[in-house]
């Protein structure tokens, strides 16, 4: 990844608003033509790192160069180059979904023609409704509109605010199709999100918390980051099962997984067999246990400090 | 350039798509005069008016048959003594009182001057004034008539506005202020909701990160509201003179022209606001507060500028529709040509040039 | 299941031609904790909106919490908790005050109210911010609060629309651990999420396509007829089967 052309490079990259710290020393690179995801949640500082990519906010300490120039000095340059799409959609809700594209192309200096071979594959969804006012899109038609709005001067790096909150699971899939044929055409993208399972469609993630990057990895080898064995368990009572493994001496962490309850032990030596024998003795029923492969959420909350995903929700 | 039509185009879309507001931008006007204009004018006649005459001679006389016959005046009672006025007051019965003092006549033989105490019921002050301002002006054409050039202080305060509306219209001197406050509304406060609409919805972001410069934006939000505004002018003109007869004494020209540089001074006004707020609802609350209720009550259009205390009249100075006003009602009622109203015109340029460069320096080319 | 808390009939709900909500039938027990589960405009809003009296239904029938929808919609009101993402709580009022307004808004007595707030506060571990504004306090302190406030006076069933947004999976696994409890306790939960995980810890999950009910199962059922790994795919599977029409 060194060798290749940076098109986003962060020293140290700070920004204070009050007494907030939103970012704290960042330092980070990503390639030309990476897909790259930051993921956290609200407050993590995703929406201030990429505001200060865009050239919106000045940083508060640090530097930071957008395709090899400096986000304050060169900031009429960058703008030309990049495409920005804000946490909200931004679009003109009554204007037509053609009126908003063709307003995105003019103020870039372009015409739809001109790049339509870029956007082609997202406007065609959006033809059939071409002269319906964006206000009354659904929420999947109005991110997809707002990411033609953001493509239609053929940007090189592109920088997508959280695009999929709020919008449901099928728009959501479609949505990453999108940006991996973007992807293809040599786009750089930066797409930050709350969603732990869009993570593993990026090429690399940072894993953001406070303003902090707690790791910064592709989705196969961030998982490393998590050192203790992990099981799966599983019985007919979810709720009694975590609540009375919570309550034991031994536990590290228990989360609830989907039906199944993931659990870390403080003991190193902590077995399958051991585990599956306190249960039963408990009285629990149907009882599952499983060492498994951590995976990207796991790692995540395994990140976390503990006490202050707590403190701070 | 290409990006700034483009940009204007859209701002027309955003007006015209929006029925409602055009309906009210461009109806309001019309609707407002109309209604001031017939409401003032049915409430100015039939005034009941009591007199206590303490002198009765020949010249009380005279000046009452005057008031009798004026048209605007009824006589419906008289009065006998003081405690009878306060009577008359509370049974709702006059709405006036003329007090002649004893030895009225000799009085304004021997020393010039007569008094004529003139009460009315303070608790409608803006009935009150108006009446009091036709009182004024009956005593004055009563001077004029009977003693030509003459009779300078007859004990009475001659209103100054009365001089050049001899005919007592009020929906001339109504027409200057409901322009003003027109403009003042289309300009100021719908760019400033224009401007601050985008900060709301997130697309200002979009337009900052765009190769579009903050001079084009902070333009093509004007160019409309500017235009919308000069039709306003026109239109106010227009109905003032065919439905009411209003008069433009003087250059229409000048009038114009004069309304140009006024819509600007509002437009610069908006984009400061603006400028300064981050929310619709906090621009439109600065654009009601700060300047529409000024503009009504501080510019002169309802309560003359020379009847304020200081403060107020202090505060009054830096109102921009007070200069409008004295430049509009110059123009149109006393046919006054660019050499009387110059210094006003100043003024006006002055504070848009200062609100001008305030706001481009204040907007921001990023989002802190 | 037990005894049905909501129980609609064909509830249906038109706007013009348009059906937003198609003869809706399903039961949900108490206790329960049920997934409502659909794209974007598939019409969940306007059925919880039914649900909780804001909306009167065209045709069909239904009972929440023992009530008539059409007759006792008052009723329903009282006997229901209801918290959105879109509107929970008042920023600018303090934690106490907020407590406070919403219990007197059901109708708690004053020394109920006192004590319920100093029991809930202890809870919630909020004694030290009690008089803090809520504007101050993190999301997830904020949604775990906004839930309690809802369920303060005891209702029978709370809704609960797209509670967890915006925060991290420790803080959404706390939330849903409360959501546990309430369950426990005997109060239905009826939940809109776009977490796909957070549907498997549903104990029945609905899913809505173009206003009507597509599939309505354990998720382990679902699973298992739409030979899916996750419940993601069987949403994706259901909700794709149709173009999106805008």
């Amino acid at each position: 990844m060194k060798a290749e052309k940076q098109a986003v490079q962060l020293f140290a990259l700070a920004k204070r608003f009050g007494k907030v710290e939103a970012l704290q020393e960042m330092t980070l690179s990503v390639g030309e033509g990476e897909l790259f995801g930051f993921i956290g949640a609200d407050g993590a500082g995703k929406t201030t790192l990429l505001r200060i990519l865009a050239t919106l906010l000045l940083p508060g300490g640090g530097r930071a160069e957008v395709l090899g120039l400096d986000v304050v000095a060169s900031y009429r340059d960058i703008r030309r180059r990049i495409g920005y799409m804000p946490g909200r959609f931004s679009l003109y809700q009554d204007l037509t979904v053609e009126e908003n594209l063709r307003f995105f192309a003019t103020i870039f200096g372009t015409t739809i023609a001109e790049n339509y071979d870029l956007i082609r594959d997202i406007y065609i969804q959006l033809e059939p409704f071409k002269e319906r006012r964006a206000g009354k899109l659904s929420g999947g038609m109005k991110q997809k509109l707002a990411l033609c709005c953001a493509l239609v001067h053929r940007p090189e790096l592109l920088l997508l605010d959280e695009p999929t909150t709020g919008v449901d699971a099928v728009s959501r899939a479609e949505f990453w199709q999108m940006l991996g044929r973007l992807k293809e055409q040599g786009i750089t993208t930066l797409v930050s999100t709350p969603y732990m399972d869009e993570a593993a469609l990026c090429d690399r993630i940072a894993f953001m918390q406070e303003g902090r990057l707690l790791a910064v990895e592709t989705p196969d080898a961030i998982t490393t980051l998590f050192r203790k064995p992990l099981f799966a368990i599983r019985a007919r009572q979810t709720w009694p099962l975590i609540t009375w493994l919570r309550s034991t001496p031994d536990a590290h962490s228990v989360y609830a997984f989907g039906r199944a309850v993931h659990y870390t032990d403080n003991r190193l030596s902590a077995s399958r067999d051991e585990l599956l024998l306190s249960l039963q003795r408990q009285g629990f029923t149907d009882v599952e246990v499983q060492q498994i492969k951590p995976g990207i959420e796991d790692t995540f909350m395994a990140l976390m400090e503990p006490e202050r995903g707590e403190r701070h929700g | 350039m290409n990006s700034f039509r483009g940009f204007l185009r859209k701002e027309f879309l955003h007006i015209f798509r929006d029925r409602r507001t055009a309906v009210i931008l461009f109806g309001m006007p019309l609707i407002q005069l109309l209604i001031f204009g017939f409401a003032i004018r049915n409430e100015i006649q039939d005034v009941k008016l009591g007199v206590y005459d303490k002198s009765r001679d020949a010249v009380t006389r005279a000046i009452i048959s005057k008031f009798a016959s004026s048209g605007y005046f009824i006589l419906s009672r008289e009065v006998h003594s003081e405690r009878e006025i306060e009577e008359a007051f509370s049974s709702g019965s006059i709405t006036e009182v003329l007090v002649f003092e004893p030895d009225f006549a000799r009085r304004l033989q021997r020393d010039g001057r007569g008094e004529v105490q003139v009460i009315t019921d303070g608790s409608n002050p803006n009935l009150s004034r108006i009446v009091s301002g036709y009182t004024a002006a009956v005593l004055h054409d009563y001077q004029e008539s009977a003693v030509p050039g003459g009779g300078r202080e007859a004990g009475v305060v001659a209103v100054p506005l009365m001089l050049f509306n001899p005919e007592l219209k009020s929906v001339d001197l109504f027409v200057p202020g409901l322009m003003a406050l027109i403009l003042m509304l289309v300009s100021a406060l719908m760019t400033s909701i224009s401007i601050t609409r985008e900060k709301e919805s997130g697309t200002m972001e979009v337009l900052l990160v765009s190769s579009l410069r903050p001079a084009q934006i902070i333009i093509g939000k004007v160019v409309p509201y500017f235009l919308l505004s000069f039709i306003n002018v026109v239109t106010i003109i227009a109905v003032a003179s065919l439905v009411f007869g209003v008069p433009c004494r003087g250059s229409l020209l000048l009038l114009l022209l004069e309304s140009l540089l006024f819509i600007v001074t509002a437009l610069s006004l908006g984009i400061f606001i603006s400028s300064v707020t981050a929310s619709q609802q906090v621009a439109m609350m600065i654009a009601l507060a700060g300047l529409l209720l000024p503009t009504i009550l501080l510019s002169g259009f309802i309560f003359p500028v020379a009847s304020m205390p200081l403060p107020l009249r202090m505060i009054s100075n830096i109102i921009p529709a007070r200069w409008y006003l004295i430049i509009v009602r110059g123009i149109m009622l006393k046919g006054a040509g660019f050499s009387y109203i110059w210094k006003e015109t100043l003024v006006l340029v002055a504070m848009s040039t200062v609100l001008m460069a305030a706001s481009v320096k204040k907007f921001k080319i990023r989002l802190q | 299941m037990g005894e049905p808390v909501i129980q609609t009939d064909k509830l249906t709900r038109r706007f013009g031609d348009f059906v937003a909500v198609d003869a809706l039938t399903f039961a949900v027990g108490r206790g329960e904790i049920f997934g409502f589960l659909g794209a974007n405009g598939a019409g969940k809003t306007t059925a919880i909106r039914m649900l909780t009296g804001l909306l009167t239904p065209s045709t069909g029938s239904a009972s929440v919490a023992g009530f008539d929808l059409y007759t006792e919609s008052e009723k329903v009101k009282r006997n229901i908790g209801y918290m959105s993402q879109r509107f929970s709580l008042y920023d600018d009022l303090t934690v106490k005050e907020n407590i406070r307004f919403f219990a007197g808004i059901y109708g708690l007595s004053d020394t109920a109210i006192k004590e319920k707030s100093a029991k809930l506060l202890k809870k919630l571990d909020l004694q030290h911010a009690a008089n803090a504004r809520l504007r101050s306090l993190p999301l997830g302190w904020k949604q775990k609060l906004a839930f309690s406030v809802a369920i303060l006076h005891e209702p029978k069933i709370v809704f609960l629309d797209e509670p967890t947004g915006g925060v991290d999976p420790v803080t959404r696994r706390r939330f849903w651990d409360m959501i546990y409890e309430a369950s426990e306790r005997g109060i239905t939960v009826f939940v809109t999420t776009h977490y796909m995980d957070e549907a498997e810890y549903c104990d029945r999950i609905s899913i809505m396509v173009d206003g009507r009910v597509a599939a309505l199962d354990t998720p382990e059922a679902l699973k298992r007829q739409y030979r899916a790994e996750s419940m993601n795919e069987v949403f994706l599977h259901l909700a794709r089967a149709k173009p999106e029409a805008g």
